[in-house]
């Protein structure tokens, strides 16, 4: 009673009729939300812990416990090590996404000759790194192989094969060194899923007006400084935007060991119990992941104004 | 110029050098050196994001024997657009094309203009549980699709409207394999990557100075009309690069397409399986024993990648701006 007192205290008159079209406005979404998400999520959520059996006339669940995770992580041979090795690549792959999209950004920000036409191949992987295409790029082993066989030939090898071979004699590759040189092996796989993340540190870094650099400079602030002192701070909240935006574009790939592995169980044995199990178990780390980083990264987090 | 007035030039550049101490040649070099690494650098990354297309490309047209050829590397020997006609007919591709057109088109233009309304309507209204709700949009962008895809799977293949279906007929409809959940989810916000499109557009029209707005409720406009008339036009360039965003992620998705719209030929359901096509047509068709080699597999297939990405490239050569320039000028936050 109070608490509608309360509303039609604040929402009268003008403002009431504004909100009520603002739901009007929002009521697709509702909607949707409520009969596409909302049911299913829970519903696949019950279906995690049962028994799903199909018949001709409908679907029957029985409840059956803790069955479907208790199979996902003793008894099913795969799921453990995808999970795991998954997990690891996103880190490191968002990582090095994360560098390398700001690394691009800021030379894309700088003036030069045939900048529109660096830019547009730069964006090029928006297109080409999306859904069934990035599947069978990781496909294509064969181009791989062929090349590996005509520098073998050849007796050369690549320059990071080299580097990491003197790296290794010399004692001093450790476990974050290899990684390092995964991931420069790996640089195509980055650059083609940094698309959308260059753009929008971009847009960021376009935002920074240029009298704080120019201020910067007359006080005796070096290029370097500057990096750290003004571009840093000034487009921080990007930092969080982008890792969140990574690391749900990672786990929707299409070349996603965890998730064929969930839609094979889901369209090839009809088991929908253990495939809602794994995907829930999936998108539960996930989420974890996604809360805790960006709480530590929004402690970091600078807002202007 | 003549050679002494050249002269003087040289001259005054070492003396201008002078006087400042070698600062002016030091940053010379500097600025020099740093333009040339830079554009190595750039030529390198342009080189790496384009060579697996020029790759494809050349191998297109490469007969079979040219593939295991070690001298044949990107120049092909026997020059020959077969593969692109086995492809094109494994795929189908002139109907698959057209339908995939129509399709990614329909259903981008859909969720459009369901999520400019929505985006809308979180920019400029104030109403009750607004961050609730946004919250949910947060949510929708978070989940992947495939946690709730058993779900959805089943809601659909025994579909029925809060069970009227059933007290009718007697049993649930089958709507699997056919295009309408699709458009139904669309409507919904519930599609690809549609969360994403919501959260930019709120963005963009929360930028509007409030003025605008007020002036045109002055004037006498009602809600509705203020959003077409006053509101819209503004917003065309990021509508446009939602737009192509929708078409292009819709043209190349998998998932929900391989869920939904399993009986309609679309490009990116048949292009995985070229490889079986041609295996089929090599052992049914050809009567060769062995099938079709490792390499002349991938050889068709990303012939296939390649017809399957050109008419997008197309699109983007023509609407790169669509696609760049009015998202860098919205100013995402969070």
């Amino acid at each position: 009673m109070v608490y509608s007192m309360k509303w039609q205290k604040k929402y009268k008159g003008l403002q009431r009729r504004k909100a009520i079209s603002g739901y009007l406005f929002i009521m697709p979404f509702i909607i949707g939300f409520l009969t596409f998400m909302v049911k299913p999520f829970f519903q696949s959520l019950y279906m995690s812990f049962c028994k799903v059996e199909i018949s001709s006339g409908g679907f029957h669940m029985l409840f059956d416990g803790l069955t479907n995770y208790i199979r996902a992580f003793t008894i099913d041979t795969e799921y453990n090590r995808l999970l795991t090795e998954d997990i690891g690549k996103m880190t490191y792959t968002a990582l090095a996404i994360m560098v390398f999209s700001f690394f691009v950004a800021m030379i894309l920000n700088q003036k030069f000759k045939g900048r529109a036409f660096v830019r547009a191949i730069f964006f090029l992987p928006v297109i080409l790194s999306s859904g069934v295409i990035l599947g069978i790029e990781y496909d294509n082993s064969l181009l791989a192989s062929v090349q590996d066989a005509i520098q073998g030939s050849m007796g050369n090898s690549s320059i990071t094969s080299i580097i990491q071979k003197i790296l290794t004699t010399s004692g001093m590759a450790s476990g974050a060194l290899k990684k390092v040189f995964e991931i420069v092996d790996g640089v195509y796989d980055v650059a083609i899923a940094s698309g959308i993340q260059i753009i929008i540190f971009l847009s960021g870094l376009q935002t920074i007006s240029k009298n704080m650099y120019e201020a910067a400079e007359i006080e005796g602030c070096t290029g370097w400084e500057s990096l750290w002192k003004i571009t840093f701070p000034m487009i921080s909240p990007l930092f969080l935007v982008n890792w969140v935006y990574t690391i749900v574009d990672f786990c929707m790939r299409s070349d996603n060991q965890v998730m064929e592995k969930i839609s094979n169980t889901m369209i090839v044995d009809l088991n929908y119990g253990f495939a809602s199990a794994m995907a829930w178990v999936y998108f539960g780390i996930v989420i974890a992941i996604i809360g805790i980083s960006s709480l530590i990264i929004s402690k970091g987090v600078y807002y202007y104004e | 110029m003549n050679k002494e007035a050249m002269q003087k030039k040289y001259m005054s550049y070492w003396q201008r050098n002078k006087k400042t101490q070698g600062y002016l040649l030091k940053k010379d070099i500097k600025n020099f050196s740093y333009r040339i690494i830079r554009f190595f650098l750039l030529f390198g990354m342009c080189f790496l994001i384009l060579q697996p297309i020029f790759n494809k490309i050349t191998i297109s047209f490469m007969a079979e024997e040219d593939l295991y050829n070690a001298m044949v590397i990107s120049v092909p020997e026997h020059f020959t657009t077969s593969n692109y006609m086995l492809a094109a007919k494994f795929m189908n591709y002139f109907k698959t094309l057209c339908n995939t057109f129509f399709v990614s088109f329909t259903i981008a233009i859909l969720q459009i203009v369901v999520c400019t309304v929505v985006g809308y309507g979180f920019a400029r209204f104030e109403f009750p549980f607004k961050r609730f709700w946004f919250a949910c949009v947060m949510l929708v962008i978070v989940i992947p699709p495939q946690t709730i895809s058993s779900s959805l799977h089943l809601h659909f293949r025994y579909f029925d409207m809060f069970g009227i279906m059933k007290l009718i007929t007697g049993h649930t409809i089958n709507l699997r394999g056919s295009a309408l959940p699709y458009y139904m989810m669309s409507a919904g916000c519930m599609g690809l990557k549609n969360g994403l499109y919501i959260y930019m557009i709120r963005q963009f029209f929360r930028n509007i100075p409030k003025e605008m707005e007020e002036a045109a409720y002055v004037d006498g406009c009602s809600t509705l009309k203020t959003f077409i008339r006053i509101m819209l036009p503004d917003a065309k360039p990021i509508l446009t690069s939602c737009f192509l965003f929708a078409f292009v992620w819709q043209w190349t998705d998998g998932f929900y397409s391989k869920m939904f719209l399993g009986n309609i030929k679309l490009l990116s359901i048949q292009l995985p399986q070229i490889g079986e096509q041609l295996n089929k047509y090599l052992t049914h068709t050809l009567n060769q024993a062995t099938g079709a080699s490792v390499g002349y597999t991938q050889c068709v297939i990303s012939t296939g990648t390649l017809m399957v990405i050109l008419p997008l490239l197309i699109l983007y050569l023509f609407a790169q701006k669509g696609f760049v320039e009015s998202l860098s000028s919205t100013g995402i936050k969070m």
